[in-house]
């Protein structure tokens, strides 16, 4: 068994590798019935065959030895020809149950009657000669033309003392009776060899399925494991191998859940304290922001060190509330406490006031088509768009090109910049939290919140944001929302921001860019 | 000048927002508590009130609402937490506008002056001189307004339902008179929060959907079904039409 030749192991791989487990384990199955029939059937067979040939022969010898017995003492010694026909032809219709063809010898005398020709004559003679040596009854069975025949030869001995006489009396009998039974036989073993298999399919396909059956299940689990369900269990039956996986299955998905509830934990904590921190810093915040309007107005009458001084903490104050307020917004959204409060407005109106209120409206050039409309929260898309804009003025300056458009169900803000661009390996982070593409320019005038801000405010309208840079060199972040968040949002939405670092739809064509009417 | 009672616990806010706001001539007191909130408030007849929310002994819910009980003095939530459901919240109790700290003194004065503006600024002149609108609309209108039960005196500030005057504090009292000056025209809740708070940058809706709630549960036969201050799904409010 260890030693398999070479093309089977290669058509075993390819069959585990087409077939499922199951219908290889019925097969498999299925292989050793049939074996084992085939087998039991050969044994059988070869048995019952040996045993019936074996009996009629042996009745053909005694019934043969009996007639003989009966009819020799008649015989004259030496016998005539006529005599030895006459004895044959008494022997041959003594036959009864068994119709045999009789012929007698005498001595070194012919056979009478006279052999046939061909095969049954040679083993006539081979008889004959077998007879002459051993001096005891012996025969052969022989096939002619398809009836297999049995051939005796009896030496016939005086009825004193048991010298042999001389005559040698030869039986020639069909066996075609016993080759209807035995072929009886072969049909019986085929009839019941196909309900057998049949039959071995049940138990072939309940044992599979028994097999099957757990390991289906430890499939499912590890799939529902997959999908984050860490709390799978599975209950584990008997103590066989399978049940020693589920156990170990079971261990495995316990060690991976108590380690995400553990890194949950952290995570929670990371951002509770962020939480706290930002709001313990408020109450001193409110006190400070609260007098740097006095310290701004007191500044024309200090001398100039304590001017810049005042100055200076006025500037940092106003910055550091700035902070915790960014701070304070991603927390509400790291918590789950940030709700859309959706309106519908007028996009172009809604980006116009945007840039009124924060005085850009010489450093943006807008291209905004009138009537369009859409469904959304305008405090958290202002946020989003002053952020844009403030970033694309501090890293590009002015002017900032703005471009809106409506497509395929989609509100499209474009907001781009003549500034140096995004290095590429910067490009996939620039929406995380404190990152600094230029770490030599490590404190810029934002909280370096603004991007990441921009981003949860985006996605809380299933919409996506996207950073890329133009071809003809500058930033463009692209803002992509559903007209309506209600509807869009189950269609199309891409749940926590698919499209994230999806460049795809990020960059709009340059030739619509400069094309347009800027 | 203005008399404000400041009820906060902090000392350092206290001195903070009190030197801030007597910087621009109003008259500041400072009560450290809720408890000791609520006698100044018979003592010093304030024109209005700045309310920390998370103060020591009773809440500053809870002094909302207790001063909402007798008084109609505009009340200011001036809190650190932020959360929509805070505010929420605090708008629910009585209070007409809600500021987060930390605020500079330009941005407390301007919403103390928005809540303090008795009457809703007229469209027209909305970028013009902020006391022009408070002079003229009562020259403009005179005459009381009936809408249904609802009689709406726009010189005296007055509103009655069926005879009986309806209490109804600053924020909601010139939320329906902005609202019934155009009755049957929809308003989006950033113009309400533009309009009548006056906030110059985007507000937080909820605090128009809290004022039309109490509104609703003053003027309203059924404050569920209304008809005086109706909601138009996807746009904002409107008054009427009866």
């Amino acid at each position: 068994m260890t030693a398999i030749p070479r093309p089977p192991r290669r058509l075993a791989g390819w069959v585990a590798q087409r077939w499922g487990l199951r219908p290889r384990l019925v097969v498999g199955f299925l292989v050793v019935a049939v074996l084992s029939a085939l087998l039991t059937a050969t044994v059988t067979f070869r048995q019952a065959r040996g045993a019936i040939l074996e009996r009629s022969q042996e009745a053909a010898v005694n019934d043969l030895r009996t007639q003989v017995d009966s009819l020799g003492p008649d015989l004259v010694v030496p016998p005539q020809e006529e005599d030895l026909r006459d004895f044959a032809l008494r022997l041959e219709q003594a036959g009864g149950s068994h119709p045999w063809r009789v012929s007698v010898s005498y001595a070194d005398g012919p056979i009478i009657p006279g052999p046939p020709k061909g095969e049954q004559g040679s083993a006539l003679a081979s008889l004959r000669a077998a007879v002459g040596d051993r001096r005891s009854t012996v025969y052969q069975r022989v096939d002619r033309d398809g009836d297999p025949r049995l051939v005796i030869a009896m030496p016939v001995d005086f009825a004193d003392g048991g010298t042999p006489s001389g005559v040698v009396v030869y039986a020639d009998m069909s066996l075609s009776d016993e080759r209807d039974d035995i072929a009886a036989l072969v049909t019986a073993a085929q009839v019941g060899a196909v309900p057998a298999l049949v039959l071995a399919l049940v138990p072939a396909l309940i044992a599979a399925r028994r097999v099957l059956l757990p390991v289906r299940r430890l499939q499912e689990a590890a799939e529902r494991i997959t999908s984050g369900e860490l709390d799978t269990r599975l209950p584990v039956s008997g103590s066989d191998e399978l049940a020693d996986l589920t156990r170990t299955f079971n261990t495995m998905a316990a060690a991976l859940e108590s380690s995400d509830t553990e890194l949950r934990r952290m995570e929670a904590n990371a951002r509770r304290f962020a939480a706290d921190v930002s709001h313990e810093l408020r109450t001193p915040l409110s006190a400070m922001t609260a007098v740097t309007g006095v310290l701004d107005e007191e500044v024309e009458r200090l001398d100039p060190d304590t001017a810049d001084a005042v100055q200076l903490i006025s500037q940092e104050t106003a910055k550091l509330a700035r902070m915790v307020e960014d701070l304070m917004e991603i927390s509400r959204f790291d918590a789950g406490a940030a709700a859309l409060q959706l309106d519908e407005v007028d996009v172009a109106t809604a980006v116009r006031k945007t840039l009124r209120l924060r005085g850009w409206d010489d450093q943006v050039e807008a291209e905004l088509p009138e009537g369009l409309r859409a469904r959304l929260d305008p405090r958290r898309i202002d946020v989003v768009l002053a952020n844009l804009i403030s970033n694309a003025l501090r890293h590009g300056g002015a002017p900032v090109r703005l471009r809106a458009w409506a497509e395929g169900g989609r509100l499209l803000i474009d907001v781009a910049d003549d500034g140096p661009g995004i290095d590429p390996e910067a490009l996939p982070h620039v929406f995380d939290r404190f990152y600094k593409a230029d770490a030599a320019r490590a404190r810029s005038e934002g909280s370096g919140l603004g991007l990441a801000i921009a981003m949860e405010n985006t996605r809380l309208h299933h919409g996506t944001l996207t950073a890329a840079n133009a071809p003809e060199g500058g930033a463009v972040f692209t803002v992509s929302l559903p007209v309506d968040p209600d509807e869009g949002g189950g269609r199309e939405g891409a749940p926590d921001g698919a499209g994230r670092r999806d460049g795809s739809d990020g960059p709009a064509d340059p030739g619509g860019m400069s094309g347009g009417p800027m | 000048m203005t008399r404000v009672l400041l009820i906060e616990d902090d000392t350092a806010v206290q001195k903070g927002v009190t030197l801030a706001l007597r910087r621009r001539g109003h008259e500041i007191e400072v009560a450290g508590s809720g408890e000791a909130g609520l006698p100044a408030l018979q003592r010093f007849e304030p024109e209005l009130v700045l309310l920390d929310l998370m103060l020591p002994g009773m809440s500053g819910l809870e002094v909302c609402r207790r001063i909402r009980e007798e008084r109609q003095v505009p009340i200011i939530i001036l809190s650190a937490r932020g959360d929509d459901i805070d505010m929420v919240v605090g708008l629910e109790a009585g209070a007409d506008d809600y500021v987060v700290k930390p605020a500079s003194g330009e941005v407390l004065e301007a919403r103390m002056r928005a809540v303090l503006r008795r009457v809703v600024p007229q469209r027209a002149t909305a970028e013009g001189d902020v006391d022009a609108g408070a002079v003229s609309a009562p020259q403009v209108e005179t005459q009381v307004e009936t809408h249904g039960a609802l009689a709406i005196d726009r010189a005296g500030l007055l509103v009655s339902k069926a005879g009986a005057e309806v209490v109804l504090a600053p924020s909601e009292l010139k939320l329906l008179l902005f609202l019934s000056a155009a009755p049957g025209q929809v308003f989006s809740r950033q113009q309400l929060l533009e309009q009548v708070w006056e906030h110059s940058f985007y507000g937080d809706a909820r605090l128009v959907d809290a004022c039309v709630m109490r509104l609703r549960a003053k003027i309203e036969d059924d404050p569920r079904s209304p008809s005086y201050v109706q909601t138009v799904r996807g746009f904002g409010y409107r008054f009427g039409p009866l």
